[in-house]
Order: structure tokens, then sequence, then C-alpha cells
């Protein structure tokens, strides 16, 4: 059934139009790496800062209060860009195990942020009286974004249907 | 020994031989490459942004530094560790890339920005450290910014013209 979709969507004169620019595809690449990057980044301090590692100069809540709102203007940027993609070659994303792998990652690291942007509604205290849970989930979410990121490079290389 | 040579000597190398032969190499490599382009671009961006009066506005320059630069140069330096072993997987190949070269001068016009804010504008810190920046900063900001970007997306251009 995703194939038969996979084939209709390339038929349609969106993916047809993305198909016969050259340019559209790696500068849509290019939109979502620097979407990544500010995601990346956003979440490598709010987790340093969970970690005790840097930013101690700001409580924990001002630093998700400074750095998360980022995270989701990027994600709603990557997320069109990301669909643009899927239209242009939709079988290299649909039809590939690694992206659906990707998806799911997306959707834990989603849900791990958004917890972790509402456990502030009290301040940071919940996290600075279980330092060791915190660094656990500093550790968590790195992990899970990093896998996202890596899972996406690989889309490219693993063979799909 | 010509450059021509040397690029050729480099790909001839076993790293580089390796790189070029394996299925699974040159994907893992360019993973890590990406991770740590990601960071700098990022972390720079952090900074930039402040520079430029647009983030962290409430923050002083020398703090917000001194927590996010450290982490932009570890990047940094796994991204050129990267970068240089993707290279020598077809060293030959890349110095005859336009993107490629392009983003090579601009990361060296990166640097120039960076040494002319350090050793210029930034001086005068103690000065605006937790206020608006003056011209010269948010000028180094915004050429920052544009360069960074630029250099990343030269980078994904190499992969569509090689």
């Amino acid at each position: 059934m995703i194939q038969t979709f996979c084939e209709w969507l390339s038929n349609t004169p969106a993916s047809m139009a993305i198909q016969n620019a050259f340019w559209v595809i790696p500068t849509v690449q290019t939109v979502h790496i620097a979407s990544i990057a500010v995601v990346m980044s956003s979440i490598l301090m709010v987790d340093l800062r969970l970690l005790g590692v840097a930013g101690r100069g700001q409580s924990l809540d001002a630093v998700v209060g400074r750095y998360v709102p980022w995270v989701w203007v990027a994600v709603i940027v990557l997320l069109f860009s990301g669909i643009v993609l899927i239209v242009g070659e939709p079988g290299r994303e649909l039809l590939s195990d690694v992206f659906w792998l990707k998806m799911m990652l997306l959707v834990c690291a989603l849900l791990l942020t958004l917890g972790i942007q509402r456990s502030m509604r009290g301040g940071g205290g919940f996290w600075e009286r279980r330092r060791v849970v915190a660094a656990l989930v500093a550790l968590v979410s790195l992990a899970v974004w990093t896998a996202i990121l890596a899972a996406g490079r690989w889309i490219a290389y693993v063979e799909h249907g | 020994m010509t450059l021509h040579e040397l690029f050729a000597g480099l790909e001839a190398t076993p790293v580089g031989t390796a790189i070029r032969e394996s299925t699974w190499l040159f994907p893992t490599i360019e993973t890590v490459h990406v991770f740590a382009i990601t960071l700098v671009l990022g972390s720079i961006a952090i900074v930039d942004l402040r520079l430029l009066n647009l983030a962290s506005r409430n923050r002083s320059i020398t703090e917000l530094t001194r927590e996010v630069l450290p982490w932009t140069w570890a990047a940094f330096i796994l991204a050129a560790l990267s970068g240089g072993l993707l290279f020598t997987s077809s060293a030959v190949k890349y110095t005859q890339n336009m993107p490629f070269k392009a983003k090579m001068l601009l990361m060296l016009v990166a640097g120039a920005n960076m040494l002319v804010f350090q050793f210029g504008t930034y001086r005068s810190v103690s000065g605006w450290d937790r206020g608006t920046t003056p011209t010269g900063a948010r000028l180094a900001g915004a050429l920052s910014l544009a360069l960074w970007f630029t250099v990343m997306s030269l980078g994904r251009w190499i992969g569509f013209t090689t």
C-alpha cells in the first residue's frame, strides 16, 4: 500500500517539479540541516545544564526558557522541509526502515523535550533535588537526538524497498 | 612534489583507500561530521545572536561565550578530523570541486572575521558586556552567521557535485 502511495505521489505535479529542478533537494536539505543545528545546539545547552556541566550561572528554568522555544520553531521548519524532501523522492523515505526508525525516535525525543519543558512549571527545583535522574534524562536526550541525526544521514545509504 | 601528487598520494594511503573502498566507513565518518557541524553552526549562532542583540540579551557576553565556545571548539576539532578523513578518501576529486574550494576559502574568511573581532572590538567588551553591543560586534556577529551558514550549505553541495 505504501508502495502504491509512493508511486502515486511521485507522479503528482509537485513531485515532478521537485524532481525536474536539480537544486531543490540540496537547497531544502541545507535548510533541514541548519534547523538540525538549531535543535542539536539548543538541546546540548539544556542537557549540559541538566548534567550540571555548563551554564551553572543561570537557573535551569532560565536555560530551558532560553533554548527550548527554538527547538519547537526548528522542528516546525524540519517538518515542512522534510515533507518537501519526501514529496520529491517518496520511495527514498517512506519505503526505508531507517526513516521509520527515525520517526519513532523523533516521537520519543519530542515527548521527552515536552516533559522537560513542562517540569519547569514549578521552577527548576524538581531536578535540583534529583541530580542523578536529571543527569540520566540529559544523557538519554542527547543519545536520542543524536540517533535521530544519524538515522537521517543513513536514509541515504541503507537499501530500501 | 606538486600539490596534485600530494593529494594523489594522500588518496593512496591505507586510510584513504580504506575509507574509499569500504561500504560503511564513509557514511559513518560522515555522520560524525554532520553531528559535529550542527553543533559548530548552532553554538556559534548562539553567540552571534547575542552579538546581534537578538537573543540572550540579559546575559553577559563573557559569561555566555565561556559556557558555549569550549563546546564550539570541541565540535570544530571533531568536524575537522572527520572532514579530513572524508577528504583523504578522494582528495584529488575534492580539490577540483568548486563548492569544496569555496567552502575552504570561506572558512578562512570566517576565521579572519573571528580574529579581527577578538583582537579588535572585543577588547572593549567590559564596556558593553551586559548591554547593547557596538556596531563592530553586530557586524562580526552578522558576518559570522552568514559565513558559517554558507560554509554548511557549500558542504552539502559537495555531495551533489562530485
